[in-house]
């Protein structure tokens, strides 16, 4: 059966009908915070209840708790905060039990209730989440650069914002109803940023050989430099699907969803968020949501054992490359072969063969796949 | 993140409960609890969804090709 709702209910904070009508012209005549595109990504996610079951942002119980616990206050498990930063002069005069509105390009986007003001320690913050303190990681880079309160509450969705990626984003009710209609009791997710290559394939099927369906679920949204674009890869995995696996096994969908590279706590998160779209297994692989050397290649695999009731089942599964001599895609546990048989699948040297519009060897990228990706002009992210 | 309410169970069960949390790596024997009857739980349960806004989403789903 399709999983449960992450802390036993899905959140739904998107207001409609003329509730909205009436919450929207309120919008304009009480106090205005202006909140960055990430933020309205978090707003999304909570809202259509993705971060179920979060219904605002954190308040300082629960922040702390997160930090340090990894739980909310009540141990329900939950591992990345989810906060709302502002500065002190853009609420001089509010207090809690207010409401204010949110607004994200001169627009009004959500509605939210101040429970609380309160502080936060960047430095603790970082060293807890990221486990590291250094600007270069990205994580940190971004929690530097967030301002100097955090606000608590809940929020009520008024408007999601225009998106270009509409057509492929479905949210957990969507998926939930979707899956149940194709009658899967069990789904494996898997987590991308990335066009897929064979090692890829080769962890979802080893994952679908035991699960009815796959839930392939691509981060649309923020990206850095140098990131396959968006819709690079949902056209190479849609030509993946099209030529590599059964009909009516996969779901493709985009998440939007911000990407902090926490590695093991994120691997975690990413567990959370996909119980709340339905599925009940989710695949963890090789540095999950890692970056640089900050993370070992398989610590995110070791925290899962912190949370026996997290309610969705991770799959752990080694990273895979091709071995001349077993004939066939294998892993370090499936292949007794030295490197000598063992050709490795370099994203790197993928990344560098496509950008010049060379097909990459079949025993790396499928050229299905390969050719979708060089018939755009530039497939990265400037 | 919803209200609490306390239920009573016999000490034999508690304690056996206390142990299974502990050994399993639950942070409490609440926890334990709830997570135990969630998974006994049938799936629809914790959504809220109308059966009009249930074939909306069918429609959207028809709409993109998914069903
Ligand atoms: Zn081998």
């Amino acid at each position: 059966m399709v999983n449960r709702p992450h802390g036993g209910r899905l959140v739904n904070r998107v207001v409609k009908g003329r509730r909205k009508e009436a919450l929207l012209e309120e919008a304009l005549e009480i106090p205005r915070i202006s909140i960055s595109y990430e933020r309205v990504i978090d707003l999304l996610d909570i809202a259509h209840g993705a971060f179920s079951p979060l219904e605002g942002f954190l308040v300082q119980e629960d922040y702390l708790h997160v930090l340090h616990d990894m739980r909310l206050h009540d141990d329900t498990p939950w591992t990345i905060p989810i906060i709302l930063d502002v500065d002190p002069d853009e609420i001089v005069g509010l207090k809690e039990g207010d409401d204010i509105a949110l607004f994200y390009d001169d627009k009004p986007i959500a509605l939210m209730k101040i429970e609380e003001v309160y502080g936060w320690d960047k430095k603790i913050h970082s060293q807890l989440v990221y486990k590291t303190t250094d600007v270069n990681h990205p994580g940190v880079a971004k929690t530097m650069e967030r301002k100097e309160l955090l606000i608590g509450g809940r929020i009520d969705l008024l408007n999601d914002p225009p998106n270009r990626f509409s057509d492929i984003v479905l949210w957990p009710i969507e998926t939930r109803v979707l899956f149940r209609e194709k009658g899967w009791r069990t789904i494996a997710a898997f987590q991308t940023r990335n066009v897929p290559h064979r090692g890829h394939e080769y962890v979802q099927k080893a994952a679908l050989t035991f699960t009815d369906g796959l839930l392939i679920h691509p981060l649309l949204g923020w990206k850095k430099k140098g990131d396959y674009k968006d819709e690079v890869i949902i056209r190479a995995y849609k030509a993946l699907i099209e030529h590599y696996y059964p009909k009516n096994v996969v779901v493709l969908t985009g998440l939007m969803m911000n990407m902090h590279y926490a590695g093991p706590r994120e691997a975690i998160h990413h567990a959370i968020v996909r119980k709340n779209f339905g599925a009940t297994h989710f695949i963890v692989g090789r540095d999950h949501a890692g970056v640089g050397n900050y993370y070992g290649p398989y610590e995110a695999w070791e925290l899962f054992n912190e949370f026996p009731d997290l309610g969705i089942t991770p799959l752990f599964i080694r990273e895979a490359f091709y071995c001349r001599k077993c004939g066939g895609m294998v892993t370090e546990k499936t292949c007794p072969h030295t490197d000598q048989d063992r050709l490795k699948i370099s994203g790197t040297r993928i990344r560098a063969m496509l950008r010049k519009g060379e097909i990459p060897p079949e025993h790396m990228m499928r050229p299905e796949v390969a050719k979708v990706i060089i018939e755009f002009e530039n497939p990265f992210v400037e | 993140m919803s209200e609490k309410i306390k239920i009573e169970i016999s000490k034999e069960v508690y304690e056996k409960a206390v142990k299974l949390a502990e050994e399993a790596g639950f942070p409490s024997v609440e926890a334990l609890i709830e997570f135990l009857i969630e998974e006994a739980s049938e799936s629809t349960e914790g959504e809220e969804i109308s059966k009009e806004d249930e074939e909306k989403i069918k429609e959207r789903l028809r709409d993109l090709g998914y069903i």
